[in-house]
Parts: C-alpha cells; structure tokens; sequence
C-alpha cells in the first residue's frame, strides 16, 4: 500500500465529522488533498524539489507512546538558556504536556480540539487554516486535515512574555519511519511581546519526515520574533510552513536558520493585513553532502504603508542544492509600500547548485519595491589579501564565509541562541571563534 | 484629473497610424487546419518532399500537443479552425524588378514609410517585406550577392538554397519545442532566409517588415539566420497590422546561428495592432525566437521596442554553445490600455567562459499588466560563466502591474550571477524639477521615460532608435498627468 493511501485511511478512522468545532475544516482539507495529491515537479512551487519519494515508502503515522521520550532524550536536544524559558515539546507531531514547561505566566497553552469549542473558538474559526490561501498544494491540506492534534497559543493582550517560548519538534524513528504533522495556532494580542525559537530532532536511525504548520495571527502594537533551528539529521526530512498574519500596525520579525543535513522545505508567508505593519525575515542556510534546502517565501502587502524587508543568504559546499523562492505581492490598494529582498548565494564545490527566483508582482503605482540576487564564489582578492599576510587557505575561506554570515547572525536577538547558531556554523566552517 | 482623462482619450482615438486596410485581391487558403491545408501550402510554395514530410511531421506532433497556459496573460482561446492559414497578395507573373509589384502593394508600404525603391540608397536598408503570408520583393539583392549574402524569402531559399535550409532550419527550434513553433512548422508561409559566408562582414542593415492584411488570417512566417565563422550582420524587424475587431494571431518562429567568432545583432521594433481602448481587438504575437552560439566567440544580441499587440508572448533566447560565446537582450516593453505582455528571455550558458547581459525595462499604463519572465541557466560544464540581469519596470497608474518572474538556476560553482530590478513611478520630484524648468508635464514624462528606456534604446541602429523612441510617446501619450 502507498504511504498516501496509508494516511487516508487513517483519516477514515478518526471520529466522524461534526463530532468536534474541527471537523468541517478537516473534511474540506481532506478532500482538497484528494482532488490536489501530493505536489510533482510539475507543481510551479515545487519545481526543484521532491517529495514525492516519501509518500511510495512506508512511514507510520501514529502517536508512539508519549513515555517512549525519557527527560534524558529531552536533554539531549534541549536548547541553550532553557533553564530561563517555555518550552513545548512535541512528539512525532503531538504535543506532550507532560514534558513541556510553562514558566511564564497567564500563557495559554491548549489543545486546539478544546480551543475550538471554548472561549477561544471565534479566533480559532477565524484564523485556522488561513494558510491554505497561499499554499495550493495536498500537503498543506494533509496538515490541515489532521489538524485535531494540534495545539493553541494565546498571548493575551499587553502581556510581555519575558521567557522565550522554545519549541521542540522531536520524532522518535528509534522503531520505524515516521511522519510527523505537528500544528500550531498561535495568537499574538494588542500590545503583547513574545519570542518563539523552534527547533526539529529526530531521534533513532530510521527515517522521519515532518510536515510542520504554525499560523501565527499578531494584533495590533505587538511584537512577535519567531527562531526557527533546523539541524536535523540526513535521514530526517521536513516541510515547515510557518504563515504569520499581521492584522494590526505591528512588528515581526523571522530568522530561518538551516543546517540540515536531509531534505528541508521552508513554506514562510507573511500577510501584511493592515497598514503600518513591518516585516523583517532573514535566512541563512549552509548545505553539505546531499542535503537539500528549499526557501518559499511570500509576503503579501494587502494594505498600504507597510514596509518588508527579506535577505536570504546561503553557502552551499559538495553536492548540496539550494532553493530560493521569493515572492513579493503589492495589491491594488496598497499605495507607499517599501519591500526590499535580496538573496546572495556562494557556490563552494563543484556539485552544488542553486536555482533562485526573486519574483515581484505589483498592482500598485505608488510604491518601492527592489530585489536582487547574486550566486557566485568567494572573492579571489580578498582570499589573495589574506594569504599574503600570512593566514592559510582554509583559515582565510572560513574568515569570509563567516563574514557573510554575520548579517544573518546578528539579527538573531536572543544572546544563548544566537551565540548557539554561531557556534554551529564555525564548526562547519571550521572557523575558530576565539 | 478632467483634463488628464480627456488627454487619455484622445490618444487612444487618435494612437494607431498604421490601422488602414490595403485593398488587395488576395489569393486564399479556406479557414480551418488539417492535414490538406498543410500539403496545399506546401504545393503552393512549389516545395520539394522533404519540406512537405517536415510540415506534416510538425503537424502530427501539433495535433498531440496542449496550449500551454502558464504564462501570466489571460485571453480567448484561439480557435483554429478559423483560421485563414494561407493568404497571399494576387500576383499575375513573378515579378522581376520592384516596378512591377502591384501598385497598392507599394502605396501600402509608402504609407507604412518603408522604401521598396532601391534609388532611396540613402537609407541604405536592404529591406524584405512579407505582407499576410508572403514575401514580395527584396531590395538590393545584387549588391549583396556581390559578397557571397543570400538574403531572400524562405520559400525562394528552399528552391534555391534546399541544402542550406535542410541543414539549419529546426536545427535551433525544433519542431517539438512548443505548441507554437509546432505550428509554425507545419503552416508557414514565407519569411526571410540569410546566410553570410565566412569572414564577410555585411555592408548594410538588413530588414524584414510584417504586416498583416487580411482579415480572418494569421501570419505565421519563419525567419531563418546564418552568420559562418567571423561574419557579422545587423538584421531589423518591424511589424504593423490593420485594425481590426477580431483578434489575429501571429506565431513567427526566428531562429540565429553564429557559427566561431560570428557577431548576429538582430533589433526588433514590434507595433502590432494592441487592440482598441476596451481590450477589443489586436494580435496575439506568440513568437518562438531562439539563437544559438554555436563556435567559440560567437555572439548574439538581442534588442526588441515591443508596443503594440493585445498580447505578447515572446522570449528571444541564446544558447551559448561555444567557449567564450556572449549573449545580450536588452527590451523594453510598453503596455497601455489591456495590453499585456509576458515577455523576456532565456540564456542558456553550457560552454565554458560565456557571458550574458540582460536589461529589460518594462512601462505599465491603463489597466495593463506587463510581466518579465526569464531564465539564466549555468550547465555543469559552463565554467566561469557570467550573467548579469536587471528589469527595472515603471507603473504608470494606478491600476496596471508589472511582474517579474526570474528563474535563476546555477550548477557550476565558478559561475557569477547577478540579478536585480526596481519598481516604480515617476516621481514628484522629478517632474517638479521639470516644470520648474519650464517643461509641461507632458514632455517631462516623456522625457523621463525616454531616459528610462535610454540604455536599450542605445542598441538600436540609428534609423530604428528614431522610429522607437516616437513609437514610444505615441503609446503612453497621456496616460500620466
């Protein structure tokens, strides 16, 4: 049996629709994954990159016993300057309470099952899902078609969540293959601050594949920053969509950073649904061996006066590939627009490649909108100006390749994380920091 | 804004010069497409087996094939059984010299400003005009012939030239390539033919010029370009068309050989009917133009003015095969009222040391979209390629768009790709600047459009960059205030 027709059966099984708030979102997404199937090359945003490989094989879709993950295993994983923060462990894409610490509080955590049918229910119906107006594709709809495992965020309003709220992803493939669809809705309030860092570990040496979604909705005058780590092992691969709307004059701000070794698709769409909003994502991602890494971006400028502002750079050594997709929509009435994008790459080996497409479409006349792109080598003057001051080849590549690193790093704002960040890339660069 | 509105309309009235109907008796092919059709043309043209096999050949794979629709234009379906595929002034003789052509013919050309008169040597043009489906006459075929230049139709290169022919023509578009160009195959019906032996540098601009007649046709002519080793030639299009309600369809396939250190430097000026002010009416123009850098230095330039048609679906396009080979584009395309143009280009970089240069500036008016899209393609072996792009759009409106779709793909690590584009309007500023100055706004955005389009317009020869740079007022007159 085909791992698609796997899952669908397992839809089958759950509990019928109308049972809970959840179900007629779940039925229509699951028909959209019958009629759409799992994205081909021949799907213009999957162009470079397949996943249809993980669907002819076998992977087990099911909760593996939550005490299966010991505090030892969580240990392991856990992310530097945890002791000061939230943390919400997921496992194979269910969220574990047990393991999972909330220091901050008035911090709502909550199974979105029960979310639907609470207080929360009105912005759960508003907001869920909203991410499939971006994403034509089966996958997002097998995401959102599972979606009663999910869970729900809410910052109330004014509230200054000081601890960073960490985010594990943890697979357990110790057994057999896994797929792993964690989800999250999170609500950010008028006036509330919070920091989100995410991270993906799979655990074992079989072979895991993750389908992550998290919608994150901000109000007005708040201030979100959302951290995503992506270290995970060649056996393990992933799709992670992470779809922020702003619907107040707002900020946000996004850091993608990808060390994976396996296969990793980044879906991030920012919706800028009112005026004044700001926008800032940055990515870096540094690829070895097979790996392979696709950035999707969006950010659609809905409403006018509002600014964005993306820069993606990438390194890409043996016969890594790298994907760069970045779109910039300006509608009709969205007059005074600032958006700027720009994607640099740097070819390190003779195997690797890299396809990008830095893509605008503007609707609007009134508006400043550039980007640009750049792929090529590292700068034979300046490797010359070191070498003849006496600093080795290696020692003078690493140098510049984590110069251009820096701009990256330096928009990570959380000093444990961005000192963490830092240290993995030297050491794939071999670059001593001291 | 009352003034601004009626100055719009009155361009709009008032824009298209070239839409008059020539009265010609035309001999016709009855619409529809089918096999018949196909081996009518042929037999028309007097074509050896091999031509009539390689038409049907074409016709067969068309038949297979789908429309493609992923590019960023919306239109009718063309229904292709309408179609007239074959129509061709009626000529009682062949001619032998300019003087005998039909008297209408050349009034038509006079009124478009093309000289057929070899005595106007002054404008040293050497021009081959292909009116509805067929060429009907060239100008200073001798002189050329002197050098060793062919320079004539298609169809008199296929009885003239048949090894030439065989040899190059699909060999840059095959017959497969896409849904248009397949279609080409099968249904041409003339278009132009030029060799340059080796070493010969041609002493004057060649030109082609197109027009569409009559109604309910479509022109589908095929132009063919050698330039042998260390050649150089200058080549220039242009296009008008009557206005008509109806859209046309115009499905042109050109395909460029540079063999070793050739230079072909090919311009286009491109002034379809567009269209009338509510988007009835005008060309579809889905062209397939494809050059290939054969031998090492070669080189191809592309330069295209595109104003006119309702739609545009064009990517003039380089493969640069041998080491050191150079490709360029430069474009600029304007859209008014619902015109909308998908348009760019393709440089495919697979020898080592090649280099390429795009520039395309793309200017929205009315309710019209205007798309770039391209592709910078490094292969695996193409080491030390270099490319860089820009596409720089300016919205003139509120309610146009510009869009940029640049694909981007790199397997070659010595490689260095540079890709950038802006978006944006005239300023206050700048046209404050101007008035200031004792400048109307009018002429201030002329001017700046001008200015805009100035490093494209830089490549055009001479005569042409005159002709565009007034095309180019006439299409966007008054759309700003």
């Amino acid at each position: 049996m085909n791992n698609l027709e796997y899952i669908k059966e397992r839809f089958n099984q759950l509990p019928a629709v109308g049972e809970n708030g959840l179900g007629v979102i779940r039925q229509k997404a699951f028909d959209a994954l019958n009629t759409m199937g799992i994205p081909t090359t021949r799907h213009e945003e999957w162009k470079y990159t397949r996943i249809g490989s993980f669907f002819n094989k076998e992977f087990k879709y099911t909760a593996a016993h939550p005490t299966a993950i010991t505090a030892t295993d969580l240990s392991a994983v856990r992310l530097p300057g945890y002791e000061q923060a939230n943390e919400l462990v997921y496992i194979n894409g269910r969220y574990a309470p047990e393991l999972s610490v909330l220091r901050s509080k008035g911090l709502t955590v909550q199974p979105l099952q029960e979310a639907a049918k609470n207080e929360y229910k009105d912005l759960v119906s508003k907001h869920l899902g909203h991410s499939s107006d971006y994403l034509k594709d089966g996958i997002n709809a097998l995401s959102t078609a599972f979606v009663q495992d999910g869970v729900f965020v809410h910052i109330k309003k004014g509230q200054i969540v000081e601890h960073p709220i960490y985010i594990y992803n943890i697979t357990d493939a110790r057994e057999a293959n896994v797929l792993a669809q964690p989800r999250t809705l999170v609500y950010v309030s008028e006036n509330a601050q919070v920091k989100f860092v995410e991270t993906f570990n799979t655990l074992g040496t079989q072979e895991s594949f993750t389908n992550r979604v998290i919608e994150i909705i901000v109000e007005k005058d708040a201030i979100t920053e959302y951290y995503k780590l992506q270290t995970d092992a060649s056996h393990a691969s992933q799709v992670a969509t992470t779809h922020i709307r702003q619907i107040g004059k707002c900020v946000t701000h996004t850091v993608t950073v990808s060390l994976n070794e396996g296969l990793v698709r980044n879906n991030l769409n920012i919706v800028l649904d009112e005026q004044y909003c700001e926008a800032h994502l940055y990515g870096i991602y540094l690829q070895q061996g097979q790996s392979h890494i696709d950035n999707h971006t969006v950010v659609d400028h809905a409403q006018p006066h509002c600014e964005s502002n993306e820069l993606y750079k990438g390194m890409l050594d043996d016969q890594s590939t790298g994907v760069f997709n970045g779109k910039i929509f300006v509608r009709k009435d969205a007059q005074k627009t600032n958006a700027y994008q720009s994607n640099k790459n740097v070819l390190l080996a003779e195997g690797a490649s890299v396809n990008t497409k830095p893509q605008l479409e503007i609707f609007a006349d009134d508006v400043k909108c550039s980007h640009g792109c750049t792929i090529g080598r590292l700068d034979e003057e300046s490797l010359f100006y070191m070498r003849s001051r006496g600093i080795t080849e290696a020692t003078a590549k690493s140098l510049l390749l984590h110069g251009f690193a820096m701009d990256i790093l330096e928009q990570i704002k959380l000093d444990p994380i961005r000192e963490y960040v830092d240290k993995l890339i030297s050491e794939r660069l071999e670059f001593d920091i001291a | 804004m009352n003034n601004e509105l009626s100055a719009i309309e009155k361009t709009v009235l008032s824009d298209y010069k070239y839409g008059f109907v020539t009265e010609i008796e035309a001999d016709e092919a009855p619409p529809g497409l089918n096999e018949d059709i196909v081996r009518f043309i042929s037999a028309k043209k007097n074509e050896p087996e091999w031509m009539l096999e390689w038409r049907l050949k074409a016709y067969n794979h068309w038949l297979k094939m789908e429309e493609p629709n992923w590019a960023n234009v919306k239109y009718e379906k063309v229904n292709y059984q309408e179609i007239k595929y074959y129509s061709a002034p009626k000529q009682k003789k062949k001619v032998n010299s300019l003087d005998e052509i039909d008297p209408e013919l050349r009034k038509t050309f006079e009124k478009l400003g093309i000289s057929l008169d070899e005595q106007k040597r002054l404008s040293g043009v050497a021009i081959d005009a292909v009116i509805d489906s067929v060429s009907i006459g060239t100008t200073f075929k001798e002189q050329l012939a002197e050098l060793g230049i062919i320079f004539c139709s298609i169809s008199e290169a296929i009885q003239e030239h048949p090894e030439l022919v065989k040899k190059y023509i699909g060999s840059v578009v095959p017959i497969t390539d896409n849904y248009f160009s397949a279609l080409n195959s099968a249904v041409f019906s003339d278009g132009s033919f030029c060799y340059i032996p080796k070493g010969v540098r041609c002493p004057m601009e060649l030109s082609t010029y197109f027009r569409i007649n009559a109604e309910g046709t479509g022109q589908f002519e095929r132009t063919l370009l050698i330039a042998d080793e260390g050649s150089y030639v200058s080549y220039l299009e242009g296009c008008t068309a009557p206005i008509r309600d109806e859209n046309q369809l115009h499905a042109a396939v050109v395909e460029l050989i540079a063999m070793q250190d050739a230079e072909i430097k090919y311009s286009t000026v491109q002034n379809w009917y567009p269209g009338d002010k509510d988007g009835k009416g005008g060309i579809y123009n889905f062209v397939t133009k494809r050059g290939i850098c054969q031998g090492a230095h070669a080189k191809i330039s592309w330069t295209q003015v595109e104003t006119g048609s309702s739609i545009t679906w064009k990517y003039p396009s380089v493969i640069l095969k041998g080491d050191y080979s150079q490709g360029e584009f430069y474009s600029v395309a304007v859209t008014n009222n619902h015109q909308q143009a998908d348009t760019g280009t393709k440089m495919m970089h697979l020898g080592k040391n090649t280099r390429s240069r795009i520039v395309s500036k793309g200017i929205s008016a009315g309710v019209s979209n205007n798309s770039y899209r391209g592709l910078v393609h490094v292969g695996k072996n193409a080491a030390n390629a270099r490319n860089f792009s820009q596409c720089d759009s300016l919205l003139l409106g509120d309610k146009c768009g510009a869009h940029t779709f640049p694909y981007i793909e790199v397997k070659n690590n010595t490689a260095v790709v540079e890709h950038e584009a802006t978006t944006s309007k005239i300023g206050e500023d700048q046209i404050f600047y101007c008035n200031q100055r004792g400048i109307d706004t009018e002429t201030a955005v002329a001017l700046i459009i001008n200015g805009f389009a100035k490093e494209v317009m830089n490549q055009l020869p001479m005569e042409f960059a005159v002709e565009a740079q007034k095309l180019l007022a006439i299409s966007l007159e008054g759309s700003v205030g």
